[in-house]
């Protein structure tokens, strides 16, 4: 930090100087009971960031919430300062030193590739991911948390797999689809950033398959299905987490500072049939062999959405072991089978109410921000 | 069948009350539990069904038995030797010699030990099962699952279950009725290495009679590598009686012997165990099984009655 900035800020005395005092001081980060988090957030137009940054802002500690995004958030938010930046976030460098934020929670991951071309999807996880960290990990950085939102599916699904995935199970083969590969990179970058930055709590949450009453995957879409789709002679067992608890999870971490690697899904492995059952729903069994010779044109004919990944998931599935950070403390609010219960129930309650949800629209732009904001902290340079 | 601290099933939710004894043994900044909010909890399942974390299901297990009982009373007429060696609580790995190009041991392994002790036997296979329609599935229904150490591990230091493991893969049902009864090579010997660390004993299991119940006249290995599998054999089944031939088997008696439980005094949960040791192991339960078979031959009268 420049002698200009602590001049500038004395001078105008202004409550930032506590907050950027407390952040110089790093590592008291853990203490918990320090005022005034400011924390940034990617993805902010995404489900996820939406929902991250809801529940950021009623938490009393934290104080600035910064959100990030090419697009508007789609969730009423009261406090959250959104900015607008290009997919590649070039100008989170910028944003990072002008914010002094200590938290960035990493939201922007994209995995469902079905709404991305197979180029695009690496472009944005890998490259988005890169500038953020080569911000974060800026001389002038105050970052001292990070928080990285991932999901299983880096550990891949094939036969060999075994039942349960733990933190350290190796890919049984190498990643061949593009969300696959593309998180592999991230993951590898998230683990350069962790080791040449000792002083940074980097927390790397993987999350097995999301459902619940909001978010709308892949999965959640075929099991809306009229038939739900499955392969003949397959019924792989499926593992859920609560969109709940993914929130929770990630305010857990961030609350107890919890470095390391960790999965994120429910309990107990469903069979897909039993969640079909479950969702009240019989299924339509795909032919085993050239499977893709069969999903291929109906996905084109806007019928069924199958990519790559989950035709694998329905012969396979994939169980992962979330006993790492149950040890730690964290309690599920749902179980697998709980999950797709909450699920099904809001799928339920949306046709008897009908979908005349209102619609949320963000207007303001990045030049407001940097004038009107009191997140910025205002630098001559700026 | 499930373990304490394990992924539960639905059935048994995580229990509140032992928030604080985790909380004890969790680092410095955890130590305050994340409540679980009951008023946010909204629904309570029960499972429609009654597959476990593994794919087995007690209920096909239960219809298994009830249709394979005949076949392994009246047709193989299953003989067992020393069944009271097998505990009847707590984790062991038994091991066995594999035979017949369908093997015909593991079913009546399994079944044999579920009917008489009373509780389940869990499978491994080859990876290659899981990749084929219906039969991976039943297969993973009736107690089967893939052979990944991390499974053996946690099944049996875990779960303390019993796990069956044919350590000759598909080298011992993939060869010709000319090689009867010689044990091929034990793989590297990962059952050992697996057993040692979950620290349960070893009990090898010597069948006599699979081998006559399917046995293969000749293979057909270029075949086998076009369709994909690990073998393709010609089953003087499927001379005798054509495509009747795939899933018979000729009535030959079957007869098992367990042997005494093989105990290494090493610590449990080692990152890895000496090489030569594993081996040496290995090598001597290898030893134990083919002797045991040569005797059980010399004994047999006859290949039908025994």
């Amino acid at each position: 930090m420049s002698d200009g900035t602590d001049s500038f800020l004395t001078s105008a005395d202004l409550p930032l100087t506590t907050v950027t005092g407390a952040v110089t001081t790093a590592g008291s980060a853990r203490s918990g009971e320090r005022p005034g988090r400011r924390v940034l957030v990617t993805g902010l137009g995404s489900f996820w960031g939406g929902r991250v940054a809801q529940a950021l802002e009623a938490d009393p500690t934290v104080e600035i919430i910064v959100g990030l995004d090419t697009t508007e958030p789609t969730v009423e938010l009261e406090r959250t300062e959104y900015v607008r930046v290009d997919a590649n976030y070039s100008i989170l460098a910028r944003i990072v030193k002008a914010t002094q934020v200590d938290t960035i929670i990493h939201t922007f991951l994209i995995v469902d590739p079905t709404h991305m071309s197979r180029r695009a999807m690496p472009e944005l996880n890998v490259i988005g991911t890169m500038n953020l960290f080569a911000a974060a990990s800026s001389a002038m950085s105050t970052v001292r948390n990070v928080i990285v939102k991932s999901s299983t599916v880096v550990y891949g699904c094939a036969p060999e797999d075994p039942v349960w995935f733990d933190e350290e199970t190796p890919r049984s083969r190498s990643a061949r689809t593009a969300p696959e590969r593309s998180l592999e990179a991230v993951e590898g970058y998230v683990r350069d950033f962790a080791e040449d930055n000792p002083h940074v709590n980097v927390t790397l949450l993987r999350f097995s398959n999301v459902i619940g009453s909001e978010i709308e995957t892949p999965l959640t879409r075929a099991l809306q299905l009229p038939l739900v789709p499955s392969i003949l002679g397959f019924d792989p067992r499926f593992q859920f987490v609560h969109e709940d608890d993914v929130i929770r999870s990630i305010l857990f971490t961030l609350a107890h500072s919890l470095p390391g690697v960790y999965n994120v899904a429910g309990d107990g492995l469903l069979p897909w049939s039993e969640v079909a059952a479950l969702c009240g729903k019989r299924t339509a069994p795909l032919p085993p062999f050239f499977t893709s010779a069969f999903t291929n044109p109906l996905g084109r004919l806007g019928v069924l959405d199958l990519p790559e990944d989950y035709e694998s998931l329905l012969r396979y599935g994939r169980g992962v072991d979330n006993r790492r950070l149950k040890q730690l403390g964290f309690r599920y609010d749902y179980t697998s089978a709980e999950a797709v219960e909450a699920f099904i129930e809001s799928v339920r309650l949306r046709k008897t109410l009908g979908e005349n949800e209102f619609r949320y629209r963000y207007e303001r732009d990045v030049e407001q921000f940097f004038r009107h904001s009191p997140a910025v902290v205002r630098d001559k340079g700026l | 069948m499930t373990p304490p601290g394990a992924a539960d099933g639905p059935e048994s939710p995580a229990p509140t009350s032992s928030v604080s004894a985790m909380g004890s043994a969790a680092p410095a900044g955890a130590l305050v539990p994340f409540e679980r909010d009951e008023s946010r909890r909204q629904v309570k399942v029960s499972r429609k069904g009654d597959v476990d974390e593994w794919g087995r299901s007690e209920r096909m297990r239960g219809l298994a038995r009830t249709l394979y009982g005949p076949v392994y009373r009246n047709w193989f007429r299953v003989e067992w030797e020393g069944l009271e060696k097998i505990p009847t609580n707590g984790g062991a790995l038994l091991v066995a010699n594999h035979a017949g190009a369908i093997p015909s041991d593991a079913p009546a392994i399994m079944h044999g030990i579920e009917t008489e002790l009373e509780r389940p036997v869990y499978g491994l296979a080859d990876n290659f099962f899981r990749t084929l329609p219906v039969v991976g599935t039943m297969w993973s229904r009736l107690g089967g699952l893939p052979a990944h150490p991390d499974n053996a591990y946690r099944l049996l230091r875990e779960q303390r279950q019993l796990v069956l493991v044919f350590p000759e893969g598909a080298k011992g049902p993939g060869k010709t009725y000319r090689e009867r009864y010689q044990l091929r090579r034990f793989g590297r010997g990962g059952f050992v290495e697996i057993a040692m660390r979950a620290g349960v004993p070893v009990i090898p299991i010597a069948i006599v009679g699979a081998e006559e119940s399917m046995p293969t006249v000749f293979r057909l290995p270029s075949v086998a590598r076009i369709v994909g599998t690990p073998y393709l054999p010609v089953t003087a089944n499927m001379l005798t009686m054509g495509p009747l031939g795939l899933v018979t088997y000729f009535p030959a008696k079957i007869k098992m012997k367990v042997l005494d439980p093989v105990r290494f005094d090493v610590p449990p949960d080692q990152d890895r165990y000496s090489r030569s040791r594993v081996m040496d192991e290995s090598e001597k339960i290898r030893d134990r099984i083919q002797d045991a078979l040569y005797e059980m031959l010399r004994a047999r009268q006859s290949v039908w009655f025994g």
